[in-house]
């Protein structure tokens, strides 16, 4: 069975159909890429997936490992393994980047019923993971994202996903405003999650990321939902002939 | 025909004429303590309490929100201990029921460099000190204090003190009916002597026990000052701290005022710089729910130039409460190079709490730098979901977003100790939340 399931998913946001029968599934072990133009509702998806408010769902349904998720919190979906890399990833005032890792994994610890991460442990996961996404640890004592670069922040996100270890990671756009070092560095940090036992989905505009994160599977988005699915070769059919073909075939 | 006959007396201040009347033959002090109550007792009368058409108390209508004075408190009849800051080491100076009570303190005298001293025995002694000639002494708060004075301390710091303990003024309701109590310290800093002065008030939930107290600091050239009140009053207590501030020159002084307690609290702080160089932080931390009312009130008057000062005040807001800011910075014509900079920052929890913010700035110099910026708002649901994304339960990432806007704030305190008491309670409050 796929971990995520999505079935003929129709969502709204402030009454304008943003997704239209979108169906899709992801098995653990896969990478799968979904690729569209701008307003085919890739955001969208990845915002659902993660629970947030303000997404009208009309029909269809969001399975997690054979469960609806609809009706799960953004905590809850985040428990049983979903991980949003947020393609903005917001500033956290205040609250210092360890102090946050830390109250995110132990309250997912909890919500699962397993006990808090000890110390050792803690600070030496986020060190090796921190020092292969050149993370400082002055980054580390700062306050989420505050004052952090485009590129901090993305590899931020990918620090976050690494330490919480998700078993469906979603990552929004994670591409855009790299430059072609930051670019590797956070395609390699992702390569590093590849596993069995984790579901990966990533959401891009370009055919760039996927030189470097290889997708086992391409889904093109146009309109809210899926109008071609085939394997990598279908994003570098994407880069030289553009989405047009598909924004007609949808219309 | 008198034109300036003012409305009838409300029951409040009936009560208090009668209770001046009843009291002024027995309160203490004698001569020059006596003509100054009746003066200040005087003036009060004939302004009466202040009410919403009087602008520097239009957010805090005491008219309306005092509606009866209470019975000057009897003297605590055993002894006890008065609430200590936890985890912070500090001689405790005890203020029960609007007297110094030595046999509460635990006030360490061996130092030859800090005295302490009774307020009315300091009063009487032959000293160039002018009680009550401070600023702030034009307030009508100040003027019931000085009428009422119940008792107090005076502590006197050298540059010699070797002591840097900090010193806790605990004020402390400790009666089984509602009363009232007007104590007043007297704090002086010499030049280049060092304090951090913590005061707080507490008194038990359930009475609506009335305290108007004033401290007059005095901070001398070159002195480092870190002054922190805490308002843990209860529920039902009406508060109003009158605190009135000299700066010398090149001082350095940090002020904060945290407030969680009360039924309906007044903070004002009315502080003037009369010396160059001085860098000056005033700061404060509200945390209210309930119909709690919480007014912080600030006059700061450069009167010297070349001074930097910041204010800082933030506000959590829950249930119905409300809670007041009003900061006003008055640049003298000769404060030149003054760097003046206030924020204000309230964080509404419910719709139906509110938030006044009123900044004003009077500047009569021309080469400042002044500016003033206030925000009230609810949490950012966009932060809110960031956390959660991540598994953090909802009430959790409230605390946490909570916490950190009002971190911001406590982490001004210089005095570590000090602020990680005020963070440890403030976080008690959030608990309380559920």
């Amino acid at each position: 069975m796929a971990f995520l399931e999505v079935r003929n998913l129709h969502v709204e946001v402030e009454d304008k159909n943003i997704l239209n029968g979108l169906t899709l599934s992801v098995e653990k072990g896969q990478v799968v890429a979904i690729m569209g133009p701008n307003g085919s509702g890739k955001s969208t998806l990845a915002y659902v997936l993660a629970g947030k408010d303000d997404y009208k769902v009309t029909e269809g349904d969001v399975l997690l490992n054979g469960e609806s998720a609809l009706e799960m919190a953004p905590d809850e979906r985040a428990a049983r393994g979903v991980f949003l890399a947020f393609q903005y990833p917001v500033e956290v005032p205040g609250v210092a980047t360890m102090t946050f890792l830390r109250t995110a994994l132990n309250a997912q610890r909890k919500t699962r019923g397993e006990p808090e991460v000890t110390t050792p442990e803690f600070m030496k996961l986020v060190r090796d993971t921190a020092s292969h996404l050149g993370i400082s640890q002055e980054m580390l004592r700062r306050a989420v994202n505050v004052g952090f670069s485009g590129g901090e922040k993305k590899r931020n996100e990918i620090l976050q996903m690494a330490v919480l270890q998700p078993q469906l990671a979603v990552l929004d756009e994670t591409d855009s405003g790299l430059d072609i070092d930051a670019l590797k560095i956070v395609a390699d940090g992702v390569n590093r999650l590849r596993s069995p036992a984790r579901a990966i989905v990533v959401i891009t505009h370009y055919q760039r990321l996927l030189n470097y994160i290889v997708p086992d599977a391409v889904h093109v988005l146009a309109k809210g939902r899926v109008v071609k699915s085939g394997g990598k070769e279908l994003a570098l059919e994407l880069e030289a002939k553009g989405y047009s073909q598909f924004q007609d075939e949808a219309a | 025909m008198n034109a300036d006959v003012r409305a009838m007396k409300t029951p409040a201040e009936q009560a208090l004429s009668a209770a001046f009347a009843a009291a002024r033959g027995k309160l203490p002090g004698k001569g020059a303590v006596t003509a100054l109550r009746d003066d200040a007792f005087r003036r009060f009368d004939a302004s009466g309490l202040p009410h919403r058409r009087i602008e520097e108390w239009k957010y805090t209508d005491l008219r309306a929100l005092m509606r009866e004075a209470k019975p000057l408190a009897e003297p605590a009849k055993a002894t006890g201990v008065v609430p200590a800051l936890p985890g912070v080491e500090a001689s405790r100076i005890a203020v029960v029921n609007g007297r110094f009570e030595p046999s509460w303190s635990n006030f360490n005298t061996s130092d030859s460099g800090i005295t302490l001293t009774e307020l009315f025995a300091f009063a009487a002694e032959p000293t160039n000190y002018r009680l009550g000639d401070v600023p702030g002494k034009d307030d009508t708060a100040f003027w019931l204090n000085t009428a009422f004075m119940t008792g107090g301390v005076a502590l006197r710091v050298k540059k010699s003190a070797s002591n840097h303990k900090p010193v806790h003024i605990a004020h402390l309701f400790a009666g089984d009916a509602a009363a009232a109590m007007y104590p007043r310290c007297v704090v002086i800093v010499e030049p280049g002597a060092q304090l951090t002065l913590i005061e707080s008030f507490d008194g038990p939930g359930v009475l609506d026990y009335q305290i108007n107290s004033a401290l007059e600091l005095i901070i001398g050239n070159g002195a480092r000052v870190n002054h922190i009140k805490v308002g843990n009053d209860g529920g039902a207590a009406l508060r109003l701290s009158t605190l009135g501030v000299t700066v010398g020159a090149n001082a350095t002084y940090n002020d904060f005022a945290f407030t969680t307690g009360g039924a309906v609290v007044r903070n004002q702080a009315f502080v003037r710089f009369d010396g160059e160089g001085t860098v000056a932080a005033i700061g404060g931390a509200t945390l209210v729910r309930g119909r709690r009312h919480v007014d912080n009130t600030l006059v700061i008057e450069h009167a010297a130039g070349g001074c930097t000062s910041r204010e800082r005040f933030r506000a959590v807001l829950d249930g119905q409460s409300h809670s007041i800011f009003q900061g006003k910075i008055i640049v003298n014509p000769h404060a030149q190079k003054t760097d003046a900079k206030m924020a204000s920052h309230a964080l509404l929890l419910s719709d139906e709490a509110e938030a006044v913010n009123k900044p004003e700035l009077e500047i009569f110099a021309d080469d400042v730098q002044c500016g003033h910026g206030a925000t009230a708002g609810a949490l950012d649901s966009a932060l809110k979901f960031y956390l959660m994304s991540r598994g953090i339960p909802e009430k959790q990432a409230e605390a946490l977003l909570i916490q950190a806007f009002v971190g911001e704030a406590i982490e001004e305190i210089a005095h570590e100790g000090v602020r990680e008491a005020i963070m440890q309670a403030a976080v008690s409050w959030l608990d309380a939340r559920g």
